[in-house]
């Protein structure tokens, strides 16, 4: 039983952690709100005064707000269907009995550790380029006309890249579901004349629905807030401006703080309504 | 009979999954394969490529031009940096929680993690200017102490479920043999702690290193990590493909070999014990 005396430690013990995080939180999320209500140019008159809601409405108004909410959404959803479409396979490949799993899959899981600028210059000159790049090469042996993938088609190219860097999350948690999936049951199944399709459909996939549900969650997060793939293969450019991709292009490109402040309240608010999502699946796994 | 069929399945699944792996893992294989040529040779087809003479000279470009080592040590600065000093913050506060639980802890532990959510994007110039006014940009303290608080929930977090795994009976045993707090975290707990820091610390290394947000807003030449670094490769001059393989490579490679180490402890980390 804890005493007075331990829990006014545990409370002295917690406090730098808390105090670190809700300064975190507090300041700069003020400051973004206050902001957001400002005629606010820093290159060109500094703070200009109040504005109310202008900022919000001119923000929606923009040419190019809705291109850049249809942009998030493609590159969300894109990234989205095919990581947990290919890890679910994936995960179910890696499960079987085979020789050298191990290598398998850390050749499998090593996108992940690849800082984003990497993965996205690598891309985009050693394998998209339609010159020298692989992909180029590639198709001229064919007889083909290589593609200009980063211009062309360059929100496809890009969920490929992302798909690319979070494959192996998918993949690697999606496997660890499988893994504590009860082999009787599925043997139990078999006996009972299920085939391969129905125990993927009947006991896989229900099994599977609670791991898939976080994977979808914490890779929305992340994915909202893409940045360096964009930055360094289109800089925005070919219709993959992002949401993300077009705040910061407000507040640091044409530093019209007050614009791309209002802008980043929308980021937040959208943030919070897949995190509470998230949040309320992490609390019930916490009274287990 | 049933033995050899087995076995043949067993190498169909071997096949396929070996064909998927190399696939996965051809983009990193071909960068590495690049950085051995010269610049000359890695422009051409792959079969010309492959039997290219092999050579380390775009290694000492790399260095030579653009201070690699300077990015590195930066990179190792930040990263190390920041997660030491998370855990310093960290330990103290996920012990308490894990072994002190109050009403609360749930919350004061749901609410951290909700801190982790929060878009960069919608703080960018409000850090932006408080780095200015502190004259913290482009510096490493900067960085150290901004990716310290983003990554500081999910270090808290891997803490707390570590902490949680160690039986509290062992603590009570130690109480009743007199042992203070002092006594009980110095010699009963950070002994039994030190395997779970270990994995904690190792996934925050890892996140810390290939942050690429606030490493490539905040910083400029001075101290850029090897993220910057390596976007400034993308305004390219000339040939530079085995050059950018070099420099890709080396900044890959540390964080691959850790990565390979900290596989399960990836999935905890990042899934904040969702999925087990």
């Amino acid at each position: 039983m804890a005493t007075r005396h331990s829990r006014s430690a545990a409370r002295l013990m917690m406090a730098p952690a808390v105090i670190l995080l809700l300064g975190w939180m507090l300041v700069p999320l003020t400051m973004t709100l206050w902001f957001s209500f400002r005629k606010y140019l820093p290159l060109r008159g500094g703070d200009l005064g109040w504005v109310g809601f202008e900022n919000y409405v001119r923000f929606v108004k923009s040419a190019s707000f809705w291109p850049s909410v249809q942009a998030t959404m493609t590159l969300v959803v894109g990234v989205l269907v095919i990581t947990v479409v290919v890890g679910i396979l994936l995960a179910l490949l890696l499960d079987q009995p085979m020789w050298g799993q191990g290598v398998v899959r850390i050749l499998v899981i090593a996108p992940f550790f690849v800082m984003p600028t990497v993965s996205a210059l690598v891309w985009k000159n050693l394998m998209l380029d339609p010159i020298n790049g692989f992909f180029g090469h590639l198709a001229r042996s064919l007889g083909l006309q290589p593609v200009d993938w980063l211009s062309q088609a360059s929100m496809p190219s890009i969920i490929m890249i992302v798909s690319w860097e979070w494959l192996p999350f998918a993949t690697l948690i999606l496997l660890t579901a499988f893994q504590s999936l009860d082999s009787e049951q599925l043997e139990a199944a078999e006996m009972d004349g299920a085939g391969p399709v129905a125990r993927f459909f009947y006991i896989m996939v229900p099994h599977l629905a609670r791991a898939i549900t976080v994977v979808i969650l914490i890779q929305t997060i992340f994915l909202l807030s893409i940045f360096a793939e964009i930055f360094v293969t289109t800089g925005g450019a070919f219709g993959t401006k992002t949401l993300t991709y077009l705040i910061y292009q407000r507040v640091l490109e044409s530093q019209n703080v007050g614009l791309g402040s209002a802008g980043g309240v929308y980021a937040i608010i959208l943030a919070n309504i897949v995190a509470i999502f998230l949040m309320r699946i992490v609390g019930k796994n916490l009274d287990a | 009979m049933a033995r050899a069929v087995k076995t043949r399945r067993k190498a169909l699944n071997t096949a396929l999954a070996w064909a998927v792996g190399v696939l996965i893992f051809f983009p990193i294989l071909w960068v590495v394969v690049l950085s051995f040529k010269t610049e000359g040779d890695a422009i051409k087809t792959p079969l010309e490529v492959l039997t290219a003479p092999w050579t380390v000279e775009s290694y000492g470009v790399v260095q030579e031009r653009s201070d690699y080592v300077k990015h590195f040590f930066n990179s190792v600065v930040i990263s190390v940096g920041s997660t030491l000093l998370g855990l310093l913050v960290a330990v103290p506060a996920a012990w308490s929680m894990a072994f002190v639980p109050s009403k609360r802890t749930k919350d004061i532990l749901m609410w951290m993690l909700s801190t982790k959510m929060l878009p960069a994007v919608g703080v960018l110039y409000p850090i932006y200017l408080l780095f200015i006014q502190l004259g913290l940009l482009d510096t490493r303290l900067g960085l150290v102490v901004v990716l310290m608080l983003i990554n500081l929930p999910i270090i808290v977090w891997m803490l707390y479920t570590y902490f949680r795994e160690i039986p509290g009976e062992i603590l009570e045993a130690a109480r009743m043999d007199g042992a203070g707090l002092r006594e009980e975290i110095l010699y009963v707990l950070t002994p039994m702690a030190v395997p779970g820091m270990a994995s904690t610390v190792l996934l925050n290394v890892i996140l810390a290193w290939n942050e690429a947000f606030w490493t490539l807003n905040l910083t400029a030449a001075k101290a850029g990590p090897l993220t910057a670094f390596i976007a400034s490769y993308s305004s390219p001059e000339g040939l530079f493909y085995a050059k950018l393989s070099a420099a890709s490579t080396m900044a890959i490679a540390p964080i691959l070999i850790l990565g390979w180490f900290s596989q399960k402890q990836l999935v905890r980390g990042l899934t904040f014990g969702a999925v087990k």
